[in-house]
């Protein structure tokens, strides 16, 4: 399945672009997204170790599984405040 | 209350939002843009927010401190956009009927907001460069400081 990962602050810096689209295995994990993340966009490696993954607006562990249309999120060490 | 805005923070409508006659006590916080960081100059800020997520949090953080805390009100508003200096970039009023309760949320409810809330802050720094801030990374400048004259 193909999903759009929203990025943020340094993440969209990077990659030059609000969203990318990512190619990943149906019944994928989070752990799965974040290896597939870095393998089609390289630029984002780094930060992706780094970050936060955010499904339907909810912090989420690398085991937790993407479904397929959910809002999908890279979410940078936050700075608010 | 929360509320996430690009217009400047009225402290005093902050405040009003969460007076009551059954409050002893009002604690405001205002987070506000310092021009110097470890002897760096900063001119401006921007700030960012995944604006649905933020809203989330923000409700949730909220409602958790009422949990906690026997309070009265709460208001939370974190601005986004472009901030000049000195400008705030956060307001948190609690109140409540003894100080103690306030003082304890109030707090919480910072230093909570800068760990979970998806919100970032850019420096646009007096030597030419700006980078976004993320606590435990080393930035990468969207541009790099001006070179100095020989």
């Amino acid at each position: 399945m193909n999903v759009e990962v929203k990025l943020f602050a340094v993440a969209k810096q990077l990659s030059g672009t609000e969203s990318i689209s990512v190619e990943l295995p149906a019944d994928a994990t989070v752990e799965e997204l974040r290896e597939a993340i870095s393998e089609q966009h390289a630029e984002l490696r780094d930060i992706t170790a780094r970050a936060m993954i955010a499904i339907n607006a909810e912090y989420v562990n690398n085991k937790a599984s993407v479904p397929a249309d959910s809002e999908i999120a890279l979410i940078p060490p936050v700075s608010g405040g | 209350m929360i509320e996430l805005t690009e217009r400047p923070i009225d402290s005093q409508e902050v405040l009003s939002r969460v007076s009551s006659t059954q409050a002893g006590a009002v604690v405001l916080f205002l987070g506000t843009t310092r021009e110097f960081t470890r002897g760096r100059q900063t001119l401006s800020l921007n700030y960012e927010c995944y604006a649905e997520m933020a809203e989330k949090k923000l409700a949730e953080l909220d409602a958790t401190a009422h949990e906690r805390w026997p309070l009265v009100a709460t208001a939370i508003v974190h601005r986004v956009g472009h901030l000049g200096l000195g400008e705030a970039s956060v307001a948190i009023a609690v109140s409540s009927a003894h100080r103690e309760d306030a003082f304890e949320a109030g707090k919480w409810l910072i230093d909570t907001l800068k760990e979970v809330v998806p919100i970032w802050k850019q420096e646009n720094w007096a030597d030419g460069a700006t980078e976004w801030v993320h606590p435990g990374i080393e930035p990468s400048p969207t541009k790099p400081p001006n070179e100095k004259a020989e």
